[in-house]
């Protein structure tokens, strides 16, 4: 039914007015149907994944307000959090000057804090895990080094962090890049120590150098395990941050929190909780969605 | 006068802490320019080794490697291996994977649009062109094969190195990849050095089989030439007297030298 249909109009166009011509305006017509009968099972998909989590907020958080609803309740129930933060909820970019900001200029600030950190800790941490990946002699010496060092605290690195830049914004970000690096060294060292010996060979017959070596097999070999590191570094920081900015002060959420902790308004910081987490969240998704799309390909071998 | 290809004496000992193993003892061998030659043994005899020295992915214990004249002692592109497992780099398309052979290679003496056509050709001879844009994981193993050898064709080697090439494949796929290595071979007049346990491969691909001793210390026990006319076509030779006598020779070689590694 479709061939001669399709041969028509290109060839054959002086003698149209015969049956064939029908089935063309017939085409498009089983075309459109499908349009509406696609949507549904698309719509059925995305019913299936919003709804339960729906569902299970709906149930949680009314829990919650059963439990938090007595007046002698140590914490706010929702609907008291709505009734007392609402201006935070409803309006996250006013700026009265000083601190007295809305949530998205704290979160601005944690994050540009988070941004320098963690971009310094992803150049270090790649650089070095290469280092300790290849060089057996700098894994022997680095890593005991590196494997202490890792079990330090986040929180531990800020008094000597401080004493050193004597600043609490380059303290922050230093115990940003302190908590980032050490997923990523490993991480890297792990996926270069695992390249396939069968790669190393195809460069050595191709007589690559060792930088075209860097950047055509081992940094494709080890991206995924070097985004398994980035996206633990990118959580780490994101916990330390918050951290940090309650011993450093200034504008960033960190702060934000335990100033309303100081003020009683427990409501801001449930609402300060809520954003933390969604941020969080996405960066976690972010750094997956780019390793995704970097090493598309490279783990079916 | 001096062959294209000598391996000359060459020994290969492994040691670890305090054990040594002697895998290739004394192992001579001259090959003319566009010979086929083969090189069978059981697994383990260090055939696989051997191969890798003339690549030069191993260095020898003794003895040394000679192409045209001049020692080689280190990998390059004049001696490509087309690797057991394909080898293909998972995150470049099979175009790709061939490109920065021939980007590599060719960088000084061919223009950008000279090495566009030159990685077609390439995939044409393995008649791949139609899945250049695919990613190695998405085509079959047989295609990864061919794609692998393609990569090794397009350096221009002067020897090309086949280790166990269809060894991973299945029956029929390995035919046809044998009937392509021929065709490229006949083509193009390839020296071709290839590892294999697959007696009929060898005895069909081959101008000369080398039969390797069982390790430790494997040597060159024999080497026979197979006197059949080119282009061979394997229905033809089923019944072929030179290619059983030839067959049954390699095998009797396998055969007797394994037996007599079980009595020891």
């Amino acid at each position: 039914m479709t061939t001669p249909a399709l041969k028509f109009p290109a060839q054959d166009a002086p003698a149209s007015a015969r049956a064939p011509r029908a089935t063309v305006v017939a085409l498009p017509s089983p075309k459109r149907k499908p349009l509406a009968a696609r949507l549904r099972p698309v719509l059925g998909v995305i019913a299936a994944n919003v709804v339960p989590p729906f569902i299970v907020l709906m149930l949680l958080v009314g829990l919650w307000q059963v439990l938090c609803s007595s007046p002698t309740s140590p914490l706010p129930a929702p609907t008291t959090i709505i009734q007392n933060s609402w201006e935070l909820i409803s309006n996250p970019f006013y700026d009265r000057g000083g601190l007295d900001k809305g949530l998205f200029w704290h979160i601005l600030a944690s994050l540009q804090r988070v941004a320098i950190g963690y971009s310094l800790a992803a150049v270090a941490g790649v650089g070095l895990g290469t280092l300790i990946g290849q060089s057996t002699w700098a894994m022997r010496g680095l890593d005991p080094l590196f494997q202490v060092l890792r079990t330090v605290p986040p929180l531990a690195w800020l008094p000597l962090s401080l004493a050193a830049f004597r600043d609490g914004q380059p303290a922050a970000i230093f115990v940003i890049f302190i908590t980032a690096i050490w997923p990523i060294i490993i991480n890297t060292a792990v996926g270069i120590r695992n390249i396939p010996q069968d790669y190393r060979n195809v460069a050595a017959v191709l007589r690559l150098n060792p930088l075209e070596f860097f950047i055509k097999i081992m940094v494709p070999a080890a991206a995924p395990y070097i985004f398994t590191g980035l996206r633990i570094g990118i959580g780490l920081s994101w916990l330390a941050i918050i951290a940090a900015e309650m011993l450093i002060g200034g504008v960033g959420v960190g702060f934000f929190i335990w100033d309303a902790w100081n003020s009683s308004l427990i409501g801001d910081i449930i609402v300060a909780l809520i954003y933390v987490g969604i941020v969080g969240f996405i960066l976690d998704r972010i750094i997956a969605g780019i390793g995704a799309f970097v090493t598309r390909g490279t783990t079916a071998a | 006068m001096s062959a294209y290809l000598k391996l000359d004496h060459i020994d290969k000992t492994f040691v670890r802490g305090a054990t040594t193993t002697q895998v290739l003892k004394e192992v001579t061998l001259e090959i003319e320019k566009g010979e086929y030659v083969s090189i069978i043994g059981h697994s383990g005899c260090g055939k696989s080794t051997l191969l890798n020295i003339v690549a030069g992915l191993t260095t020898a214990t003794a003895g040394g490697v000679i192409l045209e004249g001049r020692e080689v002692n280190a990998p390059g592109p004049d001696r490509a291996v087309v690797f057991q497992n394909h080898s293909l780099l998972p995150w470049l398309t099979v175009y790709d994977n061939v490109r920065l052979a021939v980007d590599k290679v060719f960088s000084g003496t061919k223009s950008r649009a000279e090495r566009n056509d030159w990685t077609l050709h390439n995939l044409e001879l393995v008649q791949m062109v139609h899945a250049k844009d695919k990613r190695p994981g998405e085509v079959s193993g047989g295609m990864k094969q061919r794609v692998g050898i393609a990569r090794a064709l397009a350096m221009e080697p002067k020897v090309l190195l086949l280790d166990e090439p269809f060894g991973a494949l299945d029956a029929l796929t390995r035919a046809h990849l044998q009937d392509s290595v021929m065709q490229i071979h006949a083509t193009l007049g390839n020296t071709i050095l290839m590892i294999t346990h697959d007696v009929d491969e060898a005895v069909l691909l081959s101008d000369r089989i080398v039969m390797m001793t069982n390790g430790p210390s494997a040597r060159i026990g024999e080497v026979l030439t197979v006197d059949l006319v080119r282009p061979r076509r394997r229905l033809e030779l089923v019944a072929n007297p030179t290619y059983l006598k030839a067959r049954e020779a390699v095998l009797k070689f396998l055969h007797e030298r394994h037996r007599f590694v079980e009595a020891a």
